[in-house]
């Protein structure tokens, strides 16, 4: 890995100094990323020259004595589900094949401003829908630390792009885990923010009452540097909240002394590998050791959150995905009439798991069944939260796992329910919309990495931060060994 | 709530949603979606009559943004998108007069 691409935040501070340039910065990633993406393909598309314009603005910024911002000079990949107006956005879809975005989604807005280069876009599965980045129209991801396992998914060339060092920093979308797993499998840190801290404006919808953006990056610093960026009120997302919200860096480092930490009795069962869990204790045992005081507690509902996700978030996309119809964008196949263009516009552009979640999305919410599958979910929903606010009445932070293996080989898991389960320690955090990240915490008994899994209630990503940083440093200092 | 899905009901939530699928298709995602929704069933064994339903973790309401006028998307730009376009307007087949 070249060294000016593992840390963000001093790149940005190199590049602001003068010492080294966007313009270097960037020809170092693109590099890397030629040297090796025929292997991992964690890209989809490179963003070539709108990432030497920008580069070159940031460059002519600093040579002017101006402020290129805290991202400056910075290469950064997206999640190709995230609209960059002029450049392919295709969700891993044959059916937004082609297609190029006649806007740019509000965080492409915020990285740029902040001086950040959006150097390509990466693979996903379709729509975001896996765990594992082999659901993609246009080709698996392999994981860089063993290209014979995948990377997670869905945000699996992200997670992928920042662990083979190619980017110090890049964006993923988690719906249920779509961020945080990754991480994991991938020895990074991946952060799913609370629903509406970060603006969902250009981010291409899956399930609208779960989706929600944030980084991956080597290390805590960086990912709290890059959420403090994206983060925010947006008046063009609508579910955006307005109230201002507290920065992560400032208080990174006051970390967990006297701080209340549960571990959740529920994600440390028969279902998640022995070595996971190992770490995991271990990692309740760094947190102990800085001064947290730490406890199990229940949390009953959650082994009940993937039953209800599995009905929420495809009643949600079978909505959602009914505007794929080859009227305004991307693919048609033509036919008689409008319904029969439709029909095989659809059948033709979306993939096997797409389809399957629309049909159970459709049948979950359709006349009949509507109560006793969304409805029931629903309820479900509030149960988890309710659960989870009894829990922050006795402490600041839950941990738990975050996948229940490490990183598995490709087609390992060919039925969709054993790739649903990688989602099992994820989904609470989705259904209450609160926030979670993964910490990469030591390895599991086959040498790859594990990730611990740091909830918080809503807005409290400042003591969320803390107490990943304090896992990171355990880590580094042999805690996890 | 049942566990199960018939052939016949996958092959009508596929005509709903738009979905022309083979009969090989047809049993596949039936056998899948049984599995799935088995699995939904455990949520029965909840008492969930005292529990209101969530529809999302933020609500928020009346989001209103100030009366302003700012420019929108550019008309030509988002049509030379669509798969086919006349005269300023997106272009498909006869909507009327045959059945799908």
């Amino acid at each position: 890995m070249s060294d000016v691409l593992k840390s963000a935040a001093k790149l940005a501070e190199a590049v602001r100094s003068g010492e080294t340039s966007a313009a270097d910065a960037l020809a170092a990633s693109s590099s890397l990323i030629a040297d090796r993406d025929d292997e991992i393909h964690a890209f989809l598309h490179l963003t070539t020259e709108r990432a030497q314009a920008q580069a070159a603005a940031v460059d002519a910024k600093i040579a002017a004595g101006e402020d290129a911002g805290p991202l400056a000079g910075v290469p950064i990949a997206l999640k190709d589900n995230m609209c960059t107006r002029g450049a392919p956005t295709t969700c891993s879809s044959k059916i937004l094949d082609g297609w190029h975005p006649p806007y740019d989604a509000t965080v492409v807005d915020r990285l740029e401003a902040a001086g950040a280069i959006v150097v390509g876009k990466t693979n996903l599965d379709e729509f975001a829908m896996g765990s594992s980045t082999e659901n993609s129209a246009f080709g698996p991801t392999r994981n860089p630390l063993d290209t014979s396992r995948v990377p997670g998914g869905s945000s699996g060339g992200s997670a992928a792009a920042v662990a083979a060092g190619y980017v110090p920093l890049s964006l993923g979308s988690d719906t249920g885990g779509s961020i945080r797993q990754p991480a994991a499998l991938c020895g990074v840190v991946g952060v799913k923010p609370t629903y509406g801290a970060v603006s969902r404006y250009g981010l291409i919808a899956f399930a609208s009452s779960l989706d929600q953006i944030g980084p991956f990056a080597h290390t805590v610093e960086d990912a709290a540097l890059c959420f403090d960026v994206v983060s925010g009120h947006d008046r063009l997302d609508a579910t955006s909240i307005p109230e201002p919200l507290a920065p992560t860096l400032t208080n990174l480092h006051d970390g967990v002394d006297g701080m209340r930490i549960g571990i959740i009795d529920e994600l440390m069962g028969d279902g998640i590998e022995p070595d996971v869990r190992r770490r995991t204790e271990q990692a309740a045992e760094a947190l102990a050791a800085a001064g947290a005081i730490v406890d199990t507690v229940s949390v009953p509902a959650t082994i009940y959150g993937l039953a209800a996700y599995y009905l929420i978030a495809p009643a949600e996309a079978s909505s959602n995905l009914a505007r794929y119809d080859g009227v305004r964008y991307g693919q048609r196949v033509d036919g008689a009439n409008v319904a029969t263009m439709n029909t095989n516009t659809r059948s033709a552009g979306f993939g096997d798991e797409v389809k399957r979640r629309i049909m159970l999305g459709t049948y979950a919410l359709s006349s009949g069944y509507y109560d006793a599958y969304y409805g029931k979910a629903q309820r479900v929903r509030t149960l988890i939260s309710n659960e989870f606010a009894a829990a922050y009445e006795n402490f600041d932070l839950l941990l738990s796992p975050t996948s229940p293996s490490t990183a598995f080989e490709l087609g390992a898991k060919s039925d969709p329910m054993s790739l649903y389960m990688c989602d099992v320690c994820t989904i609470p955090s989705n259904l209450a919309g609160h926030p979670a990240m993964s910490v990469p915490f030591g390895v599991g008994d086959d040498g790859l990495p594990v990730g611990v899994q740091v909830l918080a209630p809503m807005l409290q990503e400042p003591r969320m931060f803390r107490a990943a940083q304090v896992l990171e440093n355990a880590a580094a200092s042999g805690g996890a060994a | 709530m049942s566990g199960e899905i018939s052939r016949d009901e996958v092959a009508h939530v596929a005509s709903l949603a738009r979905l022309s699928i083979t009969d090989d298709e047809l049993t596949t995602f039936t056998d899948q979606l049984c599995v799935v929704l088995e699995t939904a069933a455990q949520l029965n064994a909840l008492d969930l009559d005292d529990v209101e339903p969530m529809a999302q973790p933020y609500p928020l309401a009346n989001v209103l943004r100030v009366d302003e006028i700012v420019p929108s998307l550019d008309r030509d730009e988002v049509l030379a998108q669509a798969p086919a376009a006349e005269d300023g307007r997106f272009r498909v087949p006869p909507a009327l007069g045959e059945a799908p």
